[in-house]
């Protein structure tokens, strides 16, 4: 039976570390992911785990000394928030490259410029082309289910890449909200012992990792790391799969709800898809049919499967909680856009931006969004794009 | 154990032939000393900051260490050697691994005096079980001898050139082993290759086999950058030694212990003749920033000396 318990997506967090139990965790504080080493800190001076906590002197320590267990053969770990990730920035691609099957439970939080404490999306943004799988959660549950799925996804042998697993800072990190967690024993055995097959303190078989790579040899681990992210695809339906068997719980690369149908739809990640849904709800009610594709996996990136989801809509909107900058969209409105290119499906679509800085995304916001969608999708107003939902006037 | 030339000479290279690091480079000569103190049945993880040492030894799919060896990045070798470390503890207690390990980390004065200060300063202050050794050959030799905050007062680099209105670096040199002494680690120790190497020698292998953190701070001359006649280098560094520029000293548990004082201290332009990039300190007009640079010199020396008579 599985527990029922009240938990922030922090605590939930903080409870699947203590389950996996890894090796050793390195981390230094920063709002909002702050709880997380702490609450490890507490399991660990109370004998709840055993894990060697290094408590580093700044984010770039972190991910440096989480690599360094890692190569050494350790289940390693770390957490951080926004600047954080932006300091650890240089060391993700090495991590990546290094074929490092290490965990980064993140709590989103806005770049600084000007400082902001609260959710967007622009620090995993940022990173979005370094290597690392991204699994976005939707609220506390999912946070808690991902993280028991990311050492079973990244460690494959298929994949071997570094993994961070998002939140929503406060939204979701802090929120306190009923989960169900799984038995000690069920999750260890599905996370299952860490044995690599090469490893700094192996006695038989030393091994050197990080090196001078010239021209000859640098393209061959880039289409390496490529090919580790195709297979993750893969690795991450199969874990899914078997997460199912333990949990009850139904994991793919996204959620539909209540696309099958649809003619308008919102495409969006993370916390703000329960806003969504409640604005779906409320439309249907109407005989309006409004749909969501909540995307969990951004990378590796479902482009195909995106696309053959949203075939049958006539418009969509694509909402992303981070800029890019390019002046012509954000990052998940480009690359949906470009799936739905080259998998030939005309439909409508238009890139909104909201929710930046902690900017609330209410159900009036969502309505908001499929009311344009509405008139777009009858023609009655043409597409606006790279709108700023909830924007003051 | 009493330091045997020939026995210790006759340990088996860790650090093979066939890297490409430049003839007569003083960085591989520390690192072959340090790592020959090494047991040979002890195993050992090295690490390595970004710099001449790492794109020279471990070029894919080459590798000139026999040892497991981790590169991470320029910046950050203190932090990468703390994961490694705290991961042996971790695996040992849970019977994962069961040989003796050691840790050693390498970076230049670069990764060590700057870029990577931050990184080295946090794994001294929780003192994992390692030696970071800092081969200082005073500037960044590897993007083609830019100064450091190593780099001694006046020398002429690339980014501190000597021209019409500039003697070169302006500043002293920052003072690290004090620094990391500072951070009341069991052991630091300054040398630099002199004679047999006993000095070194012995050094490294008090540092590798001290429990907690360790920092060798260790001159290693660059014939690139420091324009002397390569085959000089046993001289350059006995002349440092000899003038009192660079002091061969312990840190043990908090005590100063000086551990070799010249019976002449020879005056700082014997040690800064040899070198080019101090040519411009020889000229008539200049006398004055020589009679400068040894105030400097026997300023520092006088303060050793009194922390070693504590």
């Amino acid at each position: 039976m599985s527990i029922r318990e009240r938990m922030s997506g922090n605590e939930a967090v903080a409870y699947a570390i203590k389950q996996i139990n890894p090796d050793v965790m390195p981390a230094f504080p920063i709002t909002p992911s702050t709880e997380i080493p702490q609450m490890v800190s507490t399991y660990i001076a109370n004998g709840e785990m055993d894990t060697e906590f290094i408590p580093v002197e700044s984010e770039h320590s972190s991910m440096s000394a989480t690599m360094g267990a890692s190569a050494a053969g350790a289940r390693a770990l770390t957490a951080t928030s926004s600047c954080g990730l932006a300091y650890m920035w240089e060391l993700l691609y090495v991590a990546a490259s290094d074929r490092l099957p290490l965990v980064l439970a993140l709590v989103n939080r806005a770049l600084t410029g000007p400082i902001n404490i609260n959710c967007d999306h622009s620090d995993s943004m940022g990173a979005r082309d370094s290597g690392w799988i991204q699994i976005y959660a939707e609220n506390n549950q999912e946070a808690y289910d991902n993280f028991i799925q990311s050492f079973r996804i990244s460690e494959h042998p298929d994949v071997m890449l570094p993994f961070m697993a998002c939140q929503d800072g406060f939204i979701t990190s802090h929120a306190v909200e009923n989960i169900e967690l799984i038995e000690d024993d069920k999750v260890k055995a599905f996370v299952g012992d860490y044995n690599p097959e090469n490893y700094l303190l192996n006695a038989d078989m030393p091994m050197a990792i990080g090196p001078y790579a010239t021209s000859p040899f640098y393209m061959e681990t880039k289409m390496n790391q490529r090919l580790a992210m195709k297979n993750a695809k893969k690795v991450i339906l199969e874990v899914a799969e078997e997460f199912e068997k333990i949990s009850g719980r139904k994991y793919g690369f996204f959620e539909e709800y209540k696309l099958e149908d649809a003619e308008i739809a919102i495409v969006i990640m993370g916390s703000a898809a329960g806003t969504t849904k409640d604005a779906i709800d409320a439309l249907r009610d109407k005989g309006i049919k409004a749909g969501l594709l909540k995307i969990r996996v951004f990378r590796p990136f479902p482009g195909e499967e995106i696309a053959e989801a949203l075939k049958n809509v006539k418009a969509v909107a694509i909402l992303d909680r981070a800029e890019s900058f390019s002046a012509c969209g954000g990052p998940v409105g480009s690359e949906v856009k470009a799936a739905l290119y080259d998998a030939k499906v005309g439909v409508t679509a238009v890139n909104y931006f909201y929710g930046i800085g902690g900017r609330d995304y209410t159900v009036e916001s969502a309505t908001s969004v499929f009311e344009d969608l509405m008139k777009i999708a009858d023609g009655s107003m043409e597409p606006e794009q790279f709108k700023y939902v909830g924007l003051r006037k | 154990m009493a330091f045997n030339f020939k026995e210790v000479m006759n340990k088996p290279e860790r650090l093979a032939p066939g890297h490409r690091m430049c003839a007569g480079c003083g960085g591989t000569i520390v690192a072959r000393t340090v790592l020959r103190a090494l047991k040979p049945e002890d195993k050992a993880v090295i690490g390595n900051a970004t710099g001449c040492m790492e794109v020279s030894t471990f070029m894919y799919p080459y590798t000139a260490w026999e040892d497991s060896y981790m590169h991470n990045a320029f910046e950050n070798a203190g932090a990468t050697l703390s994961g490694i470390e705290t991961a042996y503890n971790a695996l040992k207690k849970k019977g994962k691994v069961t040989e003796t390990y050691k840790f050693i980390t390498f970076g230049g004065d670069g990764g060590t005096y700057d870029i990577g200060f931050q990184s080295l300063s946090g794994a001294m202050e929780r003192n994992h079980d390692m030696v970071y050794v800092c081969y200082d050959n005073g500037a960044y030799m590897n993007t083609g001898i830019q100064r450091s905050s190593a780099t001694p007062m006046y020398a002429d680099t690339t980014t501190t050139p000597v021209g019409s209105q500039s003697n070169g670096k302006m500043q002293n040199r920052k003072d690290l082993a004090s620094i990391i002494a500072s951070h009341d680690v069991p052991y630091v120790a300054q040398s630099t290759l002199i004679g047999t190497m006993k000095d070194l020698y012995e050094k490294a292998e008090k540092a590798i086999y001290t429990p907690g953190a360790a920092f060798l701070n260790v001159m290693a001359p660059c014939p690139r950058g420091w324009r002397y006649d390569t085959p000089d280098i046993m001289k350059i560094c006995k002349l440092a030694v000899e003038t009192c520029y660079w002091p061969l000293f312990e840190v043990v548990e908090g005590k100063w212990i000086l551990n070799y004082e010249p019976k002449k201290k020879l005056p700082i332009e014997d040690f800064l003749r040899p070198q080019g990039r101090f040519k411009h300190l020889f000229k008539p007009e200049n006398e004055h920033l020589l009679a400068q640079y040894q105030e400097e010199v026997d300023r520092r020396w006088e303060d050793l000396l009194f922390k070693c008579s504590r």
